[in-house]
């Protein structure tokens, strides 16, 4: 049967397995949404703004490690894309992006709404392409989903001219193969590297795992557990490794780093051997480069050869998918014990507990979110914007589940919660979902509050409602001589008022005492909820290494006001 | 260019596509290689073309420029064959302002180099020239008190020489893994301020 392009297009979204896409319509695009409509066996979640269709596709991927899906119209539509792409990119998420574009006739003169969407994404996808011929159109699809999952994935967009969409009529054929001969993504790891990398941690004496996000993406989670066990290595785990290894594992020591606790950064600096999991070194991470981990040799598996010596130089690198290089690797790695490295640790744990919170009548953010990671006991989807909520949640929540932690790391994208979080429920309907936000960034893509009631999507919202940009403010503080220019928000909508207007139920918490009724009252409470936590102002984030510099300037919550 | 030791040959096979040298120039742009030449144009093998770079940077740079080189989906292999033996070249046109008294002067520097004079005019003569940059370096040098009034350098192409196992450039590939353990001049890493 000949079908349009449009038709092409969903026919071929169907053959790669996709059941949901995120978008919302406008003139170039809408040959597609004519021929959506009449496949009902894709839902079409319609946002309000499309930079939520992406950031949901973003959210949806990473919950459930499919391709997610969004599409827009060409010029405005796609440019308001482009913050949800880059952190698709920045963070190695499947998704794949369908832009209408003006017609090929109009290509080229200013149309209307015409932009160049493949030329303004360039530097920020794996991939994009721009099909100029109906013929070429499925295997630009299947092509797209392939290089999306495959290798490091990454976002790839497909830009569709019009009357490609609705113009010629032909035959739908399927490609049966992927024919990309500069395209090969590595398999298993070299021998020759694994065993250079096994002799190494079975000579080291105060050896770390530092897990990233290539062991969510790879789903090594047993592989990880089951290498760290036999030698007894402690795991440090990256912003987006968070969820990657139990944090009640007695090998688990937290998130190093800029914001990380500072045992965590004092075990990495103390170590003799980094043995680096699917993490990139993110200056966040490293802190100043020349004094970074000074005694240790480093390790480096990674799927993306580039990210070898990149940052860090590495002693030996393992290029491969993670999951099958620990699997070759822990069968070579000799049963160790290592007691005195673990005491260490341990001791830097109690001399350095970051975790506590001091008392105090008021109610401070952190106290919060530890709340909420008791009464939810660690089992929720936790999806956060940037800023400090971020690292006091990064902190605080304690994980049960792999893969349940969902955060704008690398490009550090403030209004991710709120979409993110609608596509983490669409993907893990079985799973409650927070979506936890500071007022800054619940205000950039609030407006999605109407995806979440119109579709249905029962994510839970919480705010830490402290009235300023809090890490800028806090930046400010620490570096600008107080100067707290243009970081105060003086002008905030009263956010229960926001979500009533909505039809969702809001709830204001003010005191310490209304914390945990609240988070329960949330959970129980069928359909989305707002939580308006008016937190203490002025809270610092600790511990801090500010930026460019190395543990040995690590700032911490002053001990006198902490209790134990 | 010449002999300096920072300058990197680097050949890449890439898919005949729309857009293909706009993302390599994207790369090197936005991940701060500088590139000193670029050639481009047809393969021996339907639908793909040669590109050769000569990269300004030092071995940390040009790994970097080479891997992510390699990950674009059009380039199909990317060789860095600076450390190979190879043969390269260059063409030259240069125009020069001549008179009656200066001509045959020219002509016999032109000659010398094994340049060919492709067009005469009653002020000016094109000079074509091909060779290593070094050669055409020094034909410039000679040329420019007569006055060079244009001048267009195709950029350097490279293929590396034939063996007994009938090797090519491409078979060259890059070195994913680096040197492990040897110290290494490496720019970037170690000296940046904090962000």
């Amino acid at each position: 049967m000949e079908l349009t392009g449009a038709e092409i297009v969903c026919e071929s979204l169907i053959k790669e397995g996709v059941d949901v896409l995120f978008g919302l319509p406008g003139g170039a695009v809408l040959p597609f949404y004519g021929a959506l409509s009449k496949y009902s066996q894709l839902r079409h979640i319609l946002v309000r703004h499309e930079q939520a269709a992406v950031m949901a596709a973003d959210g949806y991927a990473r919950v459930t490690g499919k391709v997610g899906v969004c599409c827009a119209t060409s010029g405005p539509g796609a440019t308001n894309l482009v913050t949800g792409i880059a952190g698709a990119q920045m963070d190695s998420v499947p998704i794949v992006v369908i832009t209408g574009q003006v017609p090929r006739p109009a290509i080229g003169r200013d149309a209307f709404q015409e932009t160049d969407v493949t030329g303004i994404t360039s530097p920020v996808t794996k991939h994009n392409i721009l099909v100029m011929d109906v013929r070429d159109l499925p295997r630009a699809i299947k092509e797209a989903f392939h290089i999306a999952r495959t290798g490091r994935p990454g976002p790839v967009l497909v830009d569709i001219p019009k009357d490609i969409l609705f113009g010629e009529k032909i035959e739908f054929e399927w490609p049966d193969d992927i024919n990309l001969p500069g395209y090969n993504p590595p398999g298993a790891a070299d021998e020759d590297q694994i065993s250079r990398a096994a002799g190494l941690i079975n000579n080291a004496k105060r050896p770390i795992v530092l897990a990233g996000h290539g062991v969510v993406i790879s789903h090594a989670f047993a592989e990880l557990q089951e290498f760290v066990e036999k030698a007894q290595i402690p795991v440090v785990t990256t912003l987006l490794g968070i969820s990657s290894f139990a944090p009640d594992h007695l090998l688990h020591v937290g998130m190093p780093g800029m914001h990380g606790l500072a045992y965590a950064s004092l075990a990495l600096d103390q170590s003799d051997l980094v043995i680096s999991l699917g993490a990139r070194f993110d200056d966040r991470v490293t802190g100043r480069l020349s004094a970074f981990a000074p005694q240790a040799k480093t390790i480096h598996f990674d799927i993306d050869p580039s990210e070898f010596n990149k940052n860090v130089r590495a002693n030996v690198a393992v290029l491969g998918d993670l999951k099958l290089s620990l699997q070759a690797l822990t069968p070579q790695i000799n049963r160790e014990v290592h007691v005195e490295w673990l005491n260490t640790i341990e001791n830097l744990k109690s001399e350095h507990p970051s975790l506590k919170i001091r008392e105090s009548d008021e109610l401070l953010p952190q106290y919060v979110l530890q709340q909420l990671s008791e009464v939810t006991r660690g089992e929720s989807v936790v999806v956060t914007g940037v800023g400090q909520h971020q690292m006091w949640a990064a902190q605080h929540y304690r994980f049960k589940e792999p893969n349940t932690w969902l955060t704008s790391g690398g490009l550090g994208a403030m209004g991710f919660e709120v979409p993110a979080a609608l596509g983490a429920k669409v993907g893990r309907p079985d799973k409650t979902v927070w979506s936890i936000a500071g007022d800054g960034g619940f205000q950039m893509t609030m407006c999605d509050l109407a995806t979440a009631v119109e579709s249905q999507i029962d994510v839970k919202f919480a705010i830490l409602n402290n009235g300023v940009l809090g890490m800028v403010h806090q930046w400010q503080e620490f570096f600008y001589d107080k100067d707290f220019f243009a970081t105060e928000y003086s002008g905030n909508p009263d956010f229960v008022k926001i979500a009533e207007a909505y039809g969702i139920k809001g709830i204001r918490v003010t005191d310490k005492a209304q914390v945990v009724g609240a988070i329960r009252e949330a959970m129980e409470t069928p359909g989305p909820v707002l939580l308006d936590f008016i937190v203490k102002p002025d809270e610092p984030v600790y511990p801090m290494i500010p930026a460019g510099e190395s543990v040995n300037e690590m700032m911490e919550e002053p001990i006198t006001e902490r209790v134990s | 260019m010449g002999k300096n030791v920072n300058y990197h040959t680097i050949t890449a096979l890439v898919e005949d596509k729309p857009g293909v040298l706009a993302r390599v120039a994207g790369l090197f742009r936005r991940r701060g290689f500088n590139i000193a030449s670029l050639a481009v144009g047809q393969s021996e093998q339907p639908g793909l073309s040669r590109m050769v770079f000569v990269v300004d940077g030092d071995q940390y740079t040009v790994d970097q420029a080479t891997k992510q080189l390699d990950k674009l989906i059009e380039i199909v292999r990317v060789s860095d064959i600076t450390h190979e033996e190879m043969v390269s070249r260059e063409l030259a046109m240069i125009k020069v302002r001549t008179t009656s008294s200066t001509r045959a002067e020219i002509i016999e520097v032109v000659q010398l180099f094994r340049a060919n004079v492709v067009d005469v005019g009653s002020q000016t003569l094109v000079i074509e020239v091909t060779g290593e940059e070094e050669k055409i370096n020094a034909l410039i040098n000679l040329l420019e008190p007569f006055g060079i009034l244009e001048m267009m350098r195709t950029g350097r192409v490279a293929m590396v020489r034939g063996q007994a196992d009938g090797r090519v450039s491409d078979s060259i590939g890059i070195d994913f893994y680096g040197d492990y353990g040897k110290e290494l001049e490496m720019s970037a890493p170690g000296s940046y301020e904090g962000v």
